[in-house]
């Protein structure tokens, strides 16, 4: 749950603005302009950047159990990394990850 | 005219037919991303509002989730924007493509500018550089006109659902699994893995920093790390 529920609008339309902006700076505000190359180089790497550091800690320490790890996810986690790897599916990651999420869990009780 | 009017019209379809298949992509997580919204306790009209005006499933997964953390408002802003950056590159891509339409038009693209209407599209514009811009308009349109409405529709139908779902199925957990769905088939090249794995471990050494500054940190860190590698490297592989 969200402790705080008087942020969700002001996130919301903060970020439809900014990401309307992001997606309408060349094209409509800055134009055919060369950007530097390590910019670009950067740019890059910005996505890889943020998303694993955002769930290492849902992964390992999840609100669900209080804080404490959890085997079902690590290894649900583990399962959904691998199959995104090796086999580049997005489908297959999400229908592992949480196949083996439920099966840990059965098994477990 | 009416000649051009119909490789306009057919260019278009041929956008709508060859962006069919993201449909399988986009539904699970339009469907996951109203489930774990509604999970979280947005109601329905923020959950839409999300989808609609933003329309970026990863930025929206993360700033749910750091909603989730009770991070303040400034750094959920500017860590679901970061994940957004990459499109100012495909912003710049299309310049020589849309630079000279209405601005009016490129508005309406940009809402549009997603990663696969962009993939698709560019890979369209270079293979077929002389057509008229109509044609590369209508090419945009149709891959749009097939995967916003599935889009909406399957955050509405995750939305509906999610509510009435029970705890024991860890729908928490659509959120973290999202996003290794969608990086782990990136890492493919040297730099992005190094880039991941500093991501990760600064992430988790700097979580005692209050407001989640850490991961901005970590992600600077871990930007500078690929961007590092790659230069050593030569290229990007």
């Amino acid at each position: 749950m969200i402790p705080d529920p008087t942020k969700i609008w002001p996130v919301i339309i903060g970020l439809a603005i900014g990401t309307f902006l992001i997606r309408y700076s060349f094209l409509g505000l800055l134009g055919d302009r060369e950007l530097p190359a390590w910019f670009l180089r950067h740019l890059r790497y910005v996505g890889v950047a943020v998303l694993p550091g955002l769930i290492a800690p849902l992964i390992l320490w999840p609100q669900a159990t209080g804080g404490t790890p959890d085997l079902a996810r690590i290894l649900a986690a583990i399962a959904a990394i691998t199959i995104g790897i090796w086999k580049k599916s997005v489908i297959g990651a999400v229908v592992l990850g949480f196949g083996t999420l439920y099966l840990v869990q059965y098994l477990a009780g | 005219m009416t000649a051009y009017n119909n490789t306009t019209k057919s260019t278009f379809w041929r956008g709508f037919r060859e962006c069919m298949p993201f449909v399988l992509v986009v539904v699970p997580f339009g469907t996951l991303f109203g489930v774990a919204a509604s999970e979280a306790g947005l109601n329905i009209l923020q959950v839409m509002s999300f989808s609609v005006l933003v329309i970026a499933g990863a930025a929206q997964f993360s700033a749910l989730a750091l909603l989730q953390e009770n991070a303040p408002t400034v750094i959920i802003l500017l860590t679901s924007l970061a994940v957004n950056l990459r499109m100012a590159m495909y912003s710049a891509a299309l310049v020589p493509h849309f630079g000279k339409l209405p601005p009016r038009m490129k508005m309406l693209i940009s809402y549009f500018l997603v990663d696969q209407s962009f993939a698709m599209g560019i890979k369209e514009y270079e293979e077929r550089p002389d057509q008229p811009v109509e044609n590369k308009v209508a090419y945009f349109f149709g891959c749009m006109l097939v995967m916003a409405p599935f889009w909406y529709v399957s955050t509405y139908l995750g939305a509906a659902l999610g509510a009435n779902i029970p705890d024991k199925f860890s729908l928490d957990f659509a959120v973290p699994i999202c996003f290794i769905a969608l990086i782990a088939p990136t890492l493919r090249t040297v730099p992005h893995i190094v880039t991941a794995l500093v991501s990760i471990i600064a992430a988790l050494s700097l979580a005692w920093i209050p407001y989640s500054l850490g991961l901005i940190i970590a992600a600077i860190m871990a930007m500078m790390a690929g961007a590092f590698t790659e230069l050593k490297l030569g290229a990007g592989k």
